[in-house]
């Protein structure tokens, strides 16, 4: 991969810093009139998450990370491994625990992902932002309650549980934004 | 933007008009380069009027001291800068600074005049003056003068990530100045931050004060960004050329390319140069904090991206 060098540093290049693949969020240069010039850049590394901030000398370089985003279709587990497939070639990917991680509540079978691949492996997994779940277990639905009222937890087809309306039933296909874990609305069958 | 630009040029030029200050211009494209080791100029390499590449002036200083020199009049100039690789926020590789030289002032008489410019410009702001020791002193609990390169570089690690950075004396207290003082002026309006390390002084005059040796140098930092630099201007030419040398054996040092030394200049303070002082302002920050923008290209008609 080429070298960049902080003078290139834009928002969303992917770049090796200590090893770890991480994304630049936020550059900023920082130089005295009369003195040493300095870069502060706000970067997240793309294995943990972490966001920090560290400041370079202006010139430095780092490596550049082999790291794209695909659109992936969502295959299946088999306990150990998550299988993604690539629409275009069908060339398939398998994701561990750890590339996975929270997606795990959202992943249904056939849903386009967003999958960052570092090297050409998986490295973390993002949920389309709405899918569509089916509800496995919840307290019964009240008769002729409306929209208003409390909520109850609803367990779902993945296994994540989120806050629904009470005259929600077993066996209901809902929507849910995968950003905030919220309930979105019921779909009709 | 532009009609707020235009105004604060003609208040300038009304301010230096009624003190009798002399408006002069000098050419942009220089025969000589500064020497300075963190400042690049951009050079002219082509054009059948070169005999040898020029240098677009970093600053107009060296050639408002040769007017100084001859003359001796107070002179202000509204001129085009550039300096190489500084972009961002506050930073546009082309800006506009107002340079200007006060024969009889030292630096404290200068900074008042500073102080009624800005004032005179964006509007009142709470004044506050400290030496660059008594800044550290008050915001770090360290003397910059006399802690260990060591020292400076652990109280930098404490609170930045400074990653691999190595560097000598000058770097750590840039560093600290940048990162975790400047922050801390904010909230203060104008902060006169005086009396730099010798190391730092560039072309101001260096006294033993304290024991310690400092020069006369001076920053205005408004809100807690820098807008202005200034000195008790250096007159000794033998002193200026020896720093001068300085500067090249240091840019040799970090790989950096030579530069010539300015003949003309060196010549003129051979010649005499009034005791005076002199001081730098960058106008499109000036502009920023009249208007209350935080990003430098919402002030240029068209920046560096777009020129």
């Amino acid at each position: 991969m080429a070298n960049y060098s902080t003078n290139d540093f834009r928002s969303g290049l992917k770049v090796i810093l200590d090893g770890e693949p991480c994304s630049i969020l936020e550059n900023e240069f920082v130089k005295p009139g009369k003195g040493q010039a300095f870069n502060r850049v706000r970067l997240r590394n793309l294995k943990t998450g972490r966001v920090w901030e560290r400041t370079f000398r202006s010139g430095e370089t780092l490596e550049g990370a082999d790291v794209v985003d695909r659109t992936m279709e969502y295959l299946y587990t088999d306990g150990e491994f998550w299988y993604f497939m690539e629409p275009d070639t069908f060339e398939q990917h398998q994701a561990d625990e750890k590339a996975v991680a929270d997606a795990l509540n959202w992943l249904k079978e056939q849903d386009p992902c967003e999958v960052t691949l570092y090297n050409g492996v998986p490295l973390s997994v993002a949920p389309p932002n709405f899918v569509e779940l089916e509800v496995v277990e919840t307290d019964p639905g009240l008769k002729g309650d409306t929209a208003q009222g409390g909520t109850k937890p609803a367990k779902l087809s993945t296994g994540a549980v989120v806050k629904v309306p009470l005259f929600i039933n077993q066996g209901e296909i809902i929507r849910v934004d995968t950003r905030s874990g919220e309930y979105q609305n019921r779909v009709s069958k | 933007m532009l009609r707020a630009r235009a105004a604060l040029l003609a208040r300038i030029r009304a301010f230096f008009a009624s003190r009798d200050i002399l408006e002069v211009e000098t050419p942009l494209l220089c025969g000589a380069g500064i020497t300075d080791p963190s400042i690049e100029p951009l050079v002219v390499e082509r054009g059948s009027s070169l005999k040898r590449p020029r240098y677009l002036q970093t600053s107009p200083e060296y050639a408002m001291k040769r007017l100084l020199a001859c003359h001796g009049l107070p002179i202000f100039q509204l001129a085009r800068a550039f300096r190489d690789g500084e972009a961002g926020a506050r930073h546009n590789p082309e800006f506009t600074l107002l340079e200007w030289y006060r024969p009889g002032f030292d630096h404290h008489a200068l900074m008042a005049e500073v102080a009624e410019l800005v004032r005179c410009c964006i509007g009142e702001r709470p004044l506050h003056s400290y030496t660059y020791r008594q800044l550290f002193l008050d915001i770090l609990g360290m003397d910059p003068f006399t802690a260990t390169v060591d020292e400076l570089q652990a109280v930098a690690r404490t609170h930045v990530d400074t990653g691999t950075i190595s560097g000598d004396r000058d770097l750590w207290l840039d560093l600290l100045m940048s990162h975790l003082i400047e922050p801390q002026l904010a909230e203060r309006g104008m902060c006169f931050v005086y009396d730099y390390p010798a190391s730092q002084a560039a072309l101001a005059r260096i006294e033993n004060i304290d024991g310690v040796a400092v020069g006369h140098r001076f920053e205005l930092y408004v809100d807690g960004m820098e807008l202005a630099n200034g000195y008790f201007e250096l007159l000794d030419a033998a002193e200026q050329r020896e720093r001068f040398e300085q500067d090249n054996l240091r840019r040799r040092e970090l790989g950096l390319p030579e530069r010539p030394l300015d003949g003309r200049l060196l010549a003129a303070l051979e010649h005499g140069l009034p005791e005076c002082s002199g001081v730098a302002l960058g106008v499109d920050r000036l502009l920023m904090l009249s208007t209350g923008v935080a990003d430098i290209r919402e002030v240029l008609a068209f920046d560096w991206a777009r020129a």
